[in-house]
């Protein structure tokens, strides 16, 4: 346990190095990819299904080895030869994946059990995270006889009990229901800034990527599609790719002439070095702008630079979202207030701030 | 017809073959144990006398060695098979479930191929050590005959229950620090625990009543099922012969569910 009194439950800083994975039937399932984690830092590995994730995760748990050249590095130790029973990781599974054959306690403390600490520190260290975790009292439990959120706490206790180096969850919440996926998952995010602890996070859903990662790493077929901030990753998409999976999103693909956008439902301002930058400093040519439907706004159709007809009106609750034809090659989505009566058929006029206008560079999509 | 009469009606076949093959029989052979110049002393004489008791002994010694052989052979075996892919296992795993269309008989004769008088390892013994090992016709010939019989039951139950195990389960206990053995005694075995039970019962079963094996290699092993055959046949002594199978039947059925109720709760937290 000496690695332990260094990181006192904070966990290490991570570097993944190139590491690739092709499975023995052939599978690539991750391209070579480079990552850092700060101590401490939570990062989110968010995309589609099959882009590798789960495989990411698994490489640097140390229950896949990656392809000749990958390294992971725990605090600049290379653990890449490491099985994962001495690289002391704390593992949430999507399944729990709880000892049936063990009650609450016996599996929060497995960990700890096993690293011979004394049955006193043991039985303190378990009325520790229970209170923390929010399951006191369900100690002599046997695990079947648990809800699916308290089992989800269950493994999360478990996992951290022996302060791990880094904490990796695959999918903790996708097998509860919808509110108490929300509730759990201002809990885990509490949790995790209490413990401190370096954790990695995977997940398809992008509001818990956006709710829980200090940093979201977008994946996409194996490779990084973008790593940054919630914010960076919502409001400056890399790619087209990057724009659609988080968040909703209208791409428009026009002819930029002099800074303007030239769309069949008229004409739409860019910021100046936004154009300049995209069409590396052409005067014009095709790009793909993006503009989230909450930074359109609608106006009255007359002298409007943007005009298009109502297509169709959906009410969200807590505001209505409107498709709105004749404007670019597809009808646009806007979020429109409750406030704003607006039907079908409806002629408008729309009015974008150039600084919410994204130009996506060099597609890939 | 009301839902109430259907069912009912389904009863009616389930009586009639629950009467004819199972109380009828059963009432008559507890009848006739008691039916001898003894009367119910006959009963009492399975345990009192020292033949008697000796033979019961060594039936349920018998038939425990080969329970527990056999599911740590088919544990061993069936997680290896399970686990690992490699050339000609389907083969193996072939082969190891060959047996299990043979009869005891058939068992037997090779248990005396294997170790008899003309056996492989008479053969091999008396080149090797000078001294030829011949033990077919002994309870060690009848214990191996067992195990023949029994592996190839077993290994495929827990073959797969081995499949069925979720493997995050072991992940996880690798993940908070278990090496290799810690994982199976304290994720791998419990898990497994079900089919032991289920699968070692009939081993058991299958071992204190098997037959045709100990009648094979010789008339004169010291097992249950002999006993009862020499009453019957050779002495005409139907009293004590139904004595003693109804006696075989209470000792299997309650050593059977002491094992259950020993396991039941591993089962169902299991489960
Ligand atoms: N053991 C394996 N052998 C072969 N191919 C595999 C194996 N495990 C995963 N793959 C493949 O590798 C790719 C990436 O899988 P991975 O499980 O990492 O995806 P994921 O992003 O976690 O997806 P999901 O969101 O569905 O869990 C997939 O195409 C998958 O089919
Ligand atoms: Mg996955």
């Amino acid at each position: 346990m000496s690695g332990n009194d260094k990181t006192n439950g904070h966990g290490v800083a991570l570097r993944v190095h190139a590491c690739a994975k092709t499975f023995a039937d052939g599978t690539r399932a991750l391209e070579p990819v480079t990552l850092d984690v700060a101590r401490g830092e939570t990062v989110v590995l968010l995309g589609p299904s099959g882009c590798g994730k789960t495989t990411l995760l698994r490489i640097i748990a140390g229950l896949e080895t990656p392809d000749a050249g990958g390294r992971i590095l725990f605090n600049e130790a290379d653990v890449t030869r490491v099985p994962i029973e001495r690289r002391n990781v704390g593992m949430v599974f999507q399944s729990y994946a709880l000892f049936p054959n063990m009650n609450v306690s016996d599996n929060i403390g497995y960990g700890l059990k096993i690293r011979g600490v004394s049955e006193a520190e043991r039985k303190a260290r378990i009325a520790e995270l229970v209170a923390l975790t929010g399951i006191a009292g369900l100690e002599h439990r046997r695990v079947d006889q648990l809800s699916g959120g308290q089992r989800q706490r269950v493994a999360l206790a478990r996992a951290v009990a022996a302060r791990p180096s880094v904490l990796l969850l695959d999918e903790p919440l996708t097998a509860l229901d919808a509110a108490l996926r929300e509730r759990l998952r201002g809990e885990l995010n509490r949790l995790l800034r209490t413990l401190g602890i370096t954790a990695i996070y995977v997940t398809h859903d992008q509001a818990e990527a956006m709710a829980l990662g200090d940093r979201i790493v977008v994946m996409r077929r194996g490779a990084i599609a973008q790593v940054g901030t919630p914010r960076d990753i919502y409001f400056a998409p890399a790619n087209r790719f990057v724009a659609e999976f988080v968040g909703a999103a209208n791409i428009l693909e026009a002819e930029c002439n002099a800074g303007v956008l030239l769309l069949p439902g008229g004409r739409l301002a860019l910021a100046n070095d936004a154009a300049a930058a995209a069409l590396n400093g052409h005067a014009n040519g095709r790009i793909f702008a993006m503009i989230r439907p909450e930074s359109i706004r609608i106006i009255a159709p007359d002298g409007a630079a943007l005009t298009g007809e109502v297509d169709s009106v959906s009410f969200v609750g807590d505001r209505q979202r409107a498709a709105i034809g004749g404007v670019a090659g597809k009808p646009i989505m806007v979020d429109v207030p409750n406030s704003t009566p607006i039907k079908a058929g409806d002629r408008v006029g729309l009015s974008v701030d150039p600084g919410d206008i994204r130009v996506l560079a060099g597609d890939t999509a | 017809m009301s839902k109430k009469t259907f069912i009912g009606l389904c009863f009616v076949p389930l009586a009639i073959l629950v009467a004819a093959f199972f109380v009828l029989p059963m009432a008559r052979l507890v009848v006739t144990g008691a039916s001898g110049h003894d009367g119910l002393r006959t009963y009492a004489a399975i345990l009192l006398d020292p033949r008697y008791r000796a033979t019961l002994i060594n039936t349920i010694l018998l038939a425990t060695a080969t329970t527990l052989a056999t599911l740590v052979i088919s544990t061993i075996s069936g997680l290896f098979l399970q686990r690992h892919h490699f050339p000609g296992r389907a083969v193996l795993i072939a082969m190891l479930t060959f047996p299990l269309a043979f009869p005891g008989v058939v068992v037997g004769f090779m248990i005396i191929l294997l170790a008899g008088r003309q056996g492989l390892i008479g053969d091999v013994t008396l080149r090797l050590l000078g001294d030829k090992q011949v033990f077919a016709y002994s309870l060690q010939g009848l214990f191996l005959g067992y195990l023949y019989f029994s592996i190839p039951r077993v290994i495929l139950t827990i073959m797969a229950a081995v499949e069925k195990l979720d493997p995050s389960l072991e992940e996880a206990a690798r993940a908070l620090g278990a090496g290799p053995w810690r994982v199976v005694r304290d994720v791998v075995l419990p898990a497994l625990a079900p089919a032991f039970i289920a699968s070692g019962a009939i081993a058991f079963a299958t071992a204190m009543g098997a037959f045709g094996t100990a009648f094979t290699l010789a008339t004169d092993i010291d097992v249950l099922p002999m006993l009862i055959y020499t009453e019957f046949t050779l002495s005409a002594n139907f009293a004590v012969a139904a004595a003693l199978s109804v006696g075989l039947g209470l000792v299997t059925w309650a050593i059977l569910a002491l094992a259950r109720s020993f396991g039941g709760n591993t089962v169902a937290a299991a489960g």
